[in-house]
């Protein structure tokens, strides 16, 4: 699997660090999660890229691994208010799984293994801003934090980061996903301190 | 594929649901509205560690109850109970 780095920014201290607005500094890495940690074996792992009525792209384990990774180091942020600084991921860009994919549709609905979903503008997981990753800290990603392989969306709170994902599909219009149909922000910039659907 | 068990039992949802309702819900029975199963609330699998509170069914794991708190608002999501009987003390 050929390697590209982004490069190590090194950890900063917790005196230097800037957090978005209402969030609090952790060392831990808390595990959310709104069911039960699927296994998934990796002879059944697939990822799909659907535009609602034909299956475009496909993905198993094996050609997955086959693409091209970049090791990533981002600050994460929770909207239950924790952030964590300098976590470091392996993973394959969205830009490369989508590279073949011709569509005027402007949305993905991200669907994972235990039905969760989450909505994100194509815009938003294009252009180095998001990625499949399956590794955390130089090890394979363990299945409390979504291994065999989650969604990375760092500049987004961290339930657009879609544990266990298996596929997204392609929409014309933004629609809203597991939390996101509940009261939480459709959007969620952390920055912008977008928790809830009436911000 | 297996899961890891990672949940609280129904029961553990009563004290939030006792700020909504006037009667206990996790004593009522539900149906699950994907395979149909009839059981106490309290028997539902309740997940707390997440933006909310979701409590999915103990036999498909199908989503029965979500709820969150938003400021002064509470959001609830029942879709996934095609109804409850309650037991009461009046005829």
């Amino acid at each position: 699997m050929a390697i590209i780095s982004r490069g190590f920014a090194g950890r900063r201290s917790t005196a230097d660090a800037k957090l978005p607005p209402g969030q609090y500094l952790t060392t831990d890495f808390p595990v959310l999660s709104a069911g039960p940690t699927p296994h998934i074996p990796l002879d059944r792992w697939e990822f799909t890229i659907d535009d609602g009525s034909n299956v475009l792209k496909r993905w198993n384990w094996k050609s997955f691994c086959e693409l091209p990774t970049e090791t990533i180091t981002v600050d994460i942020h929770c909207v239950t208010r924790w952030s964590k600084l300098g976590t470091s991921w392996e993973g394959v860009s969205l830009d490369v799984l989508l590279a073949d994919v011709k569509t005027d549709l402007t949305y993905a609905m991200f669907r994972s293994y235990g039905d969760y979903t989450t909505n994100l503008p194509l815009k938003d997981i294009t252009n180095k801003q998001a990625w499949i990753a399956f590794k955390y800290d130089g090890a394979d990603l363990e299945p409390e934090h979504g291994g065999p392989a989650r969604l990375l969306v760092p500049h987004l709170y961290f339930w657009k980061s879609a544990k266990w994902v298996k596929g997204l599909t392609l929409m014309s219009h933004d629609k809203p996903g597991f939390w996101e149909n509940l009261g939480y922000h459709i959007y969620g910039d952390p920055w912008l301190e977008q928790r809830y659907s009436d911000q | 594929m297996n899961a890891s068990m990672n949940y609280l039992d129904g029961n553990a949802a009563a004290g939030e649901l006792s700020r909504i309702f006037a009667v206990d819900i996790t004593s009522a029975e539900g149906q699950c509205a994907n395979c149909g199963a009839k059981r106490r609330f309290a028997e539902a699998h309740l997940y707390s560690h997440c933006p909310g509170l979701v409590a999915r069914c103990a036999l498909c794991g199908h989503v029965l109850l979500r709820l969150v708190n938003v400021r002064q608002r509470v959001l609830l999501d029942l879709s996934g109970i095609t109804h409850l009987t309650f037991e009461t003390a009046w005829e």
